[in-house]
């Protein structure tokens, strides 16, 4: 393959937030290179496929793609106690889909393609190449080659693991207590109530600070998945089988996929930004911290990054201090919100199995949408109501 | 203690490079997860997270 030596932008990663970040830029008129190292883009998925229309919407698409496997009206939430709560979502003027990520990612190339961007499958970026201590490209192996690429600004992507912003000096390492770990099976032949429904049970014994959730992908499949902390004696493979025995709906059916993750649910990075380069969605810790969702915040960054970047070739600076822009914004549009929601995550981690089946039972779903937002008004009432709780709220506020 | 890991356990999840502190763990797509031996201080913070039990500390 013949490939070109110099681009505008380079992005690592192919996820959502670096095939937005890529559409975004190629639409701004930047040469746009963006590369993944697996061979398919967008498998295997360390994803629950959850969605909300909403976003879709905002990511260019109209919802009824071939990815969405299951459009979903509402969430079923099971307390301890198992006193169920029902979520709907009509009442709040909103749907959610389940999607099917290898479908999904490669739509999202497709627009980025379709944009005028670049893309490379199996190409691993090996490392960064500096001069004068400032980023001026990559070193990326494909078919087993090292090729030496050059760019204005370098776009790091590459999700989780990241290492690319490590090489370029930002310190992206998460402490374990804000890594939640997830693991999940895709179950065929299973037994859904009502697979228009997503199902998200809570307990310190099932799922310790965190939740098991089914998300149906048709009528008798599913996600089957748990995200729990990542530092106790059990791994979340070892709770999610355990939960599994106790289901017999779900026990009679067969595993077709095995999917594990590293969820960082805080410890957003102040800084984002060197001369010439940028961090985007997961490796920059860009997760919604109440339910570890991450595709929407991974592409709204790239956005904002493609924004900044076409900003900045333009007026021909590169620098940190211009690119600074993207941490103001991000921080001020969406940062200080999800910082909000990582209090209320570590209130939760606080609550007893008693504490859940009161909570639950006190609010209802507009309540749940809000703290998922970040707005804990009715939280905060219903804690106002129970003494024991309200010792608690001390933690938050 | 050093730290061993079974790459036949190993999900490919990529938390344990996040997490570490040293920056000495590679994944990659297909042999999974590799360690620089020379940069690792053995402390343990991958153990912890790894939802696989795929990576041990040994003596």
């Amino acid at each position: 393959m013949q490939l070109k030596k110099n681009y505008d932008v380079i992005i690592v990663g192919a996820g959502p937030g670096g095939a937005m970040a890529a559409r975004k830029c190629a639409q701004g008129g930047l040469d746009t290179l963006l590369l993944e190292k697996r061979q398919e883009i967008g498998a295997p998925k360390r994803c629950g496929e959850g969605i909300s229309i909403p976003i879709l919407l905002e990511l260019g698409f109209k919802g009824n793609e071939n990815f969405v496997m299951r459009k979903i009206n509402g969430s079923i939430i099971i307390p301890p106690n198992k006193k169920e709560v029902l979520i709907d979502y009509s009442a709040l003027g909103f749907n959610g889909a389940i999607v099917e990520r290898k479908l999904f990612d490669k739509a999202l190339c497709y627009k980025a393609a379709d944009a005028g961007a670049k893309i490379i499958a199996k190409a691993t970026v090996v490392n960064v190449l500096k001069k004068n201590e400032k980023i001026i490209g990559i070193s990326v192996s494909i078919d087993g080659k090292i090729h030496n690429l050059y760019s204005k600004i370098v776009i790091a992507a590459d999700g989780v693991e990241s290492k690319i912003a490590r090489m370029a000096g930002i310190n992206t390492t998460n402490i374990a207590y804000n890594m939640d770990s997830g693991y999940q099976y895709e179950m065929a032949g299973i037994k859904i109530k009502d697979p228009n429904k997503i199902y998200l049970y809570f307990g310190n014994n099932i799922a310790p600070r965190g939740y098991i959730w089914i998300f149906p992908k048709g009528k008798t499949v599913a996600n089957v998945g748990i995200g729990i902390a990542g530092h106790h004696d059990k791994t979340a493979k070892e709770y999610l089988d355990e939960w599994i025995e106790t289901q017999p709906n779900i026990k009679k059916g067969s595993i077709i996929e095995v999917n594990a993750g590293g969820i960082p649910v805080g410890g957003f990075l102040k800084n984002m930004v060197l001369d010439n380069f940028m961090v985007v969605g997961d490796a920059a810790h860009q997760v919604n911290p109440a339910h570890g969702g991450g595709i929407g915040e991974a592409a709204r960054a790239g956005t904002l990054a493609a924004k900044i970047a076409i900003k900045a070739i333009r007026s021909k600076n590169i620098s940190k201090k211009f690119l600074e822009e993207y941490n103001q914004v991000w921080w001020a549009k969406y940062g200080n919100n999800l910082e909000n929601i990582e209090k209320y995550r570590l209130l939760f981690e606080k609550l007893s199995d008693e504490d859940m089946n009161l909570i639950t039972a006190s609010i209802n779903g507009n309540d749940i949408l809000d703290i998922s937002k970040g707005n804990g008004k009715t939280l905060i009432d219903t804690l106002i109501k129970h003494p024991k709780l309200f010792k608690l709220s001390r933690h938050i506020f | 203690m050093v730290l061993k890991v079974n790459n036949d356990k190993c999900l490919r999840c990529g938390g344990c490079v996040s997490v570490c502190p040293q920056a000495c763990i590679d994944l990659h797509e297909v042999k999974g997860i590799q360690i620089n031996k020379l940069k690792c201080n053995s402390c343990g913070i991958c153990v912890t997270f790894c939802p696989a039990k795929a990576l041990v500390l040994k003596k």
